[in-house]
């Protein structure tokens, strides 16, 4: 391949690999696309919809769909924005995000993101689930209120740690997260405390217990730099040198 | 609930029935179902560890499909029908009456465990409602007398065996046959061509049909066949022409699940061969050795029958080895059966649910026809598109492309249901008029229809003369009439509901988006909405509609947006004009435990909207 493949991102040539997802290409070229269930390290999963782009005019998902030579990507626009501000809110208002006592308050993906998307408030009314919280384990807590079915927790346990602890199940609005034990208890499973599965949650729903509250106000990863630089500081280096 | 040890060996049995294929997964817990009336933890356990999958895949499984349970469903386990047809005949005041004759909840089990009830979204009986179905059979024309006698009969335990044939009778209602259903093939008669001519013969013949897909979204069939053909980018070699010789699958999308649609239910029943033919003429086009018929679980009624007809083509030579002589080509055809999941008629969540997993759709490209089925390359089309094609191999492209229209080649099985005189199947050539299709099923004083069902579109009375085809109006079969007496806004709130219950849970914006459409329009259909709360409905029926990941979300805000688009009156009579906001906070629903715990509903235990002036 003679020529270096290109697609436009708000009109900035970015480009790409054979292979790559508008994700990747994006990242590499240090071009931030707000995600939620995206992470380098993991198959590419799609059901947060943050990342939704308009592709030649047409919504697509950046983290999954190829990218193609010729593309013309809009990403940081008013209306791709907008829809995203809304798809934050829906997270919120599904689940029991109650911030102020959250430990992961100021660490937190969602968080950060409602703040890089000028999220004001909820907008939508509170569904107030009845979610199930599993402190038996010793070292880790399992706060159901705040999962979003992003499957981190699900693909890290199976990709890396090779133990598939999680999964989900239900259907629509009833979907939860579950615990391969024959319990259905965190301390009968096979997580342990150092497993990627434990330390991969963007949210607050998987904590290491003991922990919570270490790292004073002032000092937390989005105190005082938002997502989208923090985001691309991680992944940029993580998306060295992938499809080998 | 702990298992005995003969249900653990009868376990153990099913899961070795089915050769402890993982792929099996979702058959073998609808035979657990049967045997233990639920999937307990312990069965999970089992099924689990003798499959070599994970528990949270099992316990996953178990809770997505609506006909398997968790808790234990009654020795008579009855569903009603709410799809809206049924609802427009009185299946809501026919479920109230049994639950109250019975003494059971709806959704609920009763103690003695001898009978449970519920709703559920639709049985593809839409033309003889009020519908449902008990213990997976079928259950046509309820009235109130049969009701009553439907209790007596639960009382007394009498087996299903002996209860009277009527009431199981299901009729095809074939009420105009048109170029399918006029000229059925032979047994065998297309599947002898195409070995005589060859297969390539046969797929121009399709190519030159104009054949477009017939469950709703009508992608070119010749296309689809092709590209599963050529399979992969990665594969492809030269010269080309000469596919990678790896497996490829042809499946059959008998998952029916529009509420609406009933036209391959009567297909199947009639012309099951013609259906078959279509999708061995496929596998020999393709490359395919192994076919599957998804079949929606409200049709279970009709497994055994197929599978004799199935039987029947092995016998003949066609199906199995060295079909109709011609060595190598092989092809055989296995029935899988849904439970109850509206989301596993698209396509790769059909997929996933052949697989033996939840019916997720994944995400898109790759394709099914480059990679399905285990990742292989697969067709996926419905009953009528192989029942079209073998017609086609027969009877010749030429002959299907001189019906219909431009790009609306050949014809629609359309299935009627509603406010009209004759219910049932009625096939025209595409291109035919609204007015038209109104008048031949009897139709007087239509309001409105909803073409297409749910997914579909509304349209008013203003629009009669519009016509059907993908040019214009399309639709996999369903055809819902609506006359003057009807209040749209309830049928919206049928569909809406619909796709709250039916979503996949995947994707934010149709997982929590549809409860927000069902919540908010619930609200102004109580008479609780004002003008914000009507924009706000808009708003984000357009988000709903662009940011989910599949079909299934992004037409379940459609009857929404079609009907504010034609009947923008209706909602704003429904709203309150002296306030532009009112919580959605229902003062007296939130005092319902309070009231059921202390054993009161007098006066005092009400609580009123706003204060009385």
């Amino acid at each position: 391949m003679s020529q270096q493949q290109t697609l436009t991102i708000d009109g900035k040539a970015v480009p790409f690999q054979d292979g790559d997802t508008i994700m990747e290409a994006a990242t590499r070229a240090g071009v931030y696309i707000p995600h939620l269930c995206h992470n380098p390290e993991f198959t590419p999963h799609g059901s947060c919809k943050l990342c939704e782009v308009l592709v030649n005019g047409r919504k697509a998902t950046a983290c999954t769909f190829p990218a193609e030579s010729g593309q013309v990507i809009q990403n940081d626009t008013e209306e791709v924005n907008e829809a995203r501000r809304v798809v934050t809110q829906m997270l919120f208002v599904e689940g029991n995000h109650f911030c102020p006592s959250c430990e992961k308050s100021g660490n937190c993906n969602l968080q950060a993101v409602g703040y890089a998307l000028n999220m004001l408030d909820n907008h939508f009314p509170l569904f107030y689930p009845a979610r199930e919280v599993d402190a038996s384990h010793p070292d880790i807590l399992l706060d159901r209120d705040r999962c979003i079915f992003c499957e981190l927790c699900v693909r890290a346990s199976r990709e890396v740690d090779g133990k598939d602890v999680f999964g989900i199940a239900g259907r629509g609005i009833n979907n939860h997260l579950v615990v391969n034990s024959s319990s259905g208890l965190l301390k009968d499973s096979a997580l342990d405390v150092t497993d990627k599965a434990a330390h991969v949650c963007p949210v607050g729903a998987i904590i290491i217990k003991r922990h919570g509250f270490a790292v004073p106000i002032g000092q937390r990863i989005y105190d005082h730099r938002q997502i989208g630089e923090v985001s691309l500081a991680t992944e940029m280096a993580l998306a060295g040198d992938d499809h080998g | 609930m702990s298992l005995a040890e003969a249900e653990r060996e009868k376990l153990l049995d099913i899961v070795r029935n089915h050769a402890a294929r993982p792929t099996q997964l979702l058959q073998i817990l609808r035979e657990v179902q049967e045997l233990l009336r639920c999937i307990p933890r312990e069965a999970m356990e089992i099924v689990a560890a003798e499959l070599g999958v994970p528990r949270t895949q099992v316990q996953g499984v178990a809770e997505f499909y609506s006909f398997l349970s968790l808790e234990p469903q009654g020795r008579f386990h009855i569903l009603i029908s709410d799809s809206i047809s049924d609802q427009m005949l009185g299946s809501r005041a026919l479920a109230a009456q049994l639950s109250q004759k019975l003494r059971v909840g709806l959704g609920q089990t009763r103690s003695d465990g001898r009978v449970s009830l519920g709703y559920t979204s639709c049985t593809g009986l839409c033309d003889q409602g009020p519908a449902g179905l008990v213990n997976g059979h079928w259950l046509s024309r309820l009235d109130k007398a049969r009701i009553d006698l439907i209790a007596t009969f639960i009382e007394w335990g009498v087996p299903l065996e002996r209860w009277p044939r009527e009431w199981f009778a299901v009729a095809d209602n074939l009420h105009k046959p048109g170029l399918l259903f006029g000229n059925p093939i032979a047994l065998g008669a297309a599947l002898q061509t195409a070995v005589e001519k060859g297969f390539d013969t046969a797929f121009a013949e399709v190519d030159a049909s104009g054949l477009r897909g017939r469950g709703g979204a009508g992608f070119q069939t010749s296309w689809k066949w092709k590209f599963c053909f050529e399979g992969p980018e990665e594969l492809a070699v030269c010269p080309m022409g000469k596919p990678e010789k790896i497996e490829r699958y042809v499946v059959c999308n008998a998952d029916e699940g529009e509420p609406g649609t009933f036209k391959d239910r009567v297909l199947l029943n009639r012309h099951a061969h013609q259906v078959f033919e279509g999708m061995t003429l496929c596998a020999g086009i393709v490359g395919a050795s192994q076919g599957f018929l998804y079949l929606r679980g409200e049709y279970l009624e009709l497994k055994p029958q197929l599978e004799a007809v199935l039987a029947e083509r092995r016998a003949a030579n066609l199906l199995g080895k060295n079909i109709l002589g011609k060595q190598g080509f092989d092809f055989d055809i296995e029935i899988h059966m849904g439970a109850g999941a509206y989301i596993c008629g698209e396509e790769s969540a059909l997929i996933e649910s052949l697989e033996g997993k939840r019916g997720v759709p994944r995400n898109r490209p790759p394709y099914p026809v480059t990679s399905g089925y285990l990742n292989k390359p697969t067709v996926v089309n419905n009953v009528e598109t192989f029942a079209a094609a073998a017609a086609i191999v027969l009877n010749g492209g030429q002959w299907f492309a001189s019906h219909g229209t431009e790009k609306s080649k050949g014809s629609k099985i359309l299935s009627i249901c509603g406010d009209c005189a004759r219910p049932g199947i009625y096939e025209y050539d595409f291109g035919v008029t609204v007015a038209q299709i109104l008048a031949d099923c009897g139709a007087e004083s239509a309001l409105g229809v909803q073409v297409g069902g749910p997914s579909g579109v509304f349209i008013s009375d203003k629009e009669f003369d519009r016509k059907l085809g993908f040019e214009d109006l399309a639709t996999g079969g369903s055809f819902m009439i609506f006359d003057n007496t009807r209040d749209v806004l309830e049928v919206v709130r049928n569909f809406t509901h619909f796709f709250a219950h039916e979503s996949c849970g995947f994707c934010t914006p149709c997982r929590v988006g549809t409860s927000l459409l069902r919540n908010n329009l619930d609200k102004i259909c109580a008479g609780h909405g004002t003008a914000g709360d009507l924009a706000e409905l808009s708003n984000l029926a357009r988000i709903v509609k662009t940011a989910s990941h599949c079909g299934l979300g992004q037409t379940a805000a459609n009857p929404i947006i079609s009907t504010l688009e034609r009947y923008a009156d209706l909602y704003q009579a429904r709203l309150k004009n002296n306030i532009s906001f009112e919580p959605g906070f229902d003062l007296d629903g939130a005092l319902a435990t309070a009231r059921r715990l202390s054993g009161r509903d007098d006066a005092m235990a009400h609580l009123a909207q706003e204060a009385e002036a």
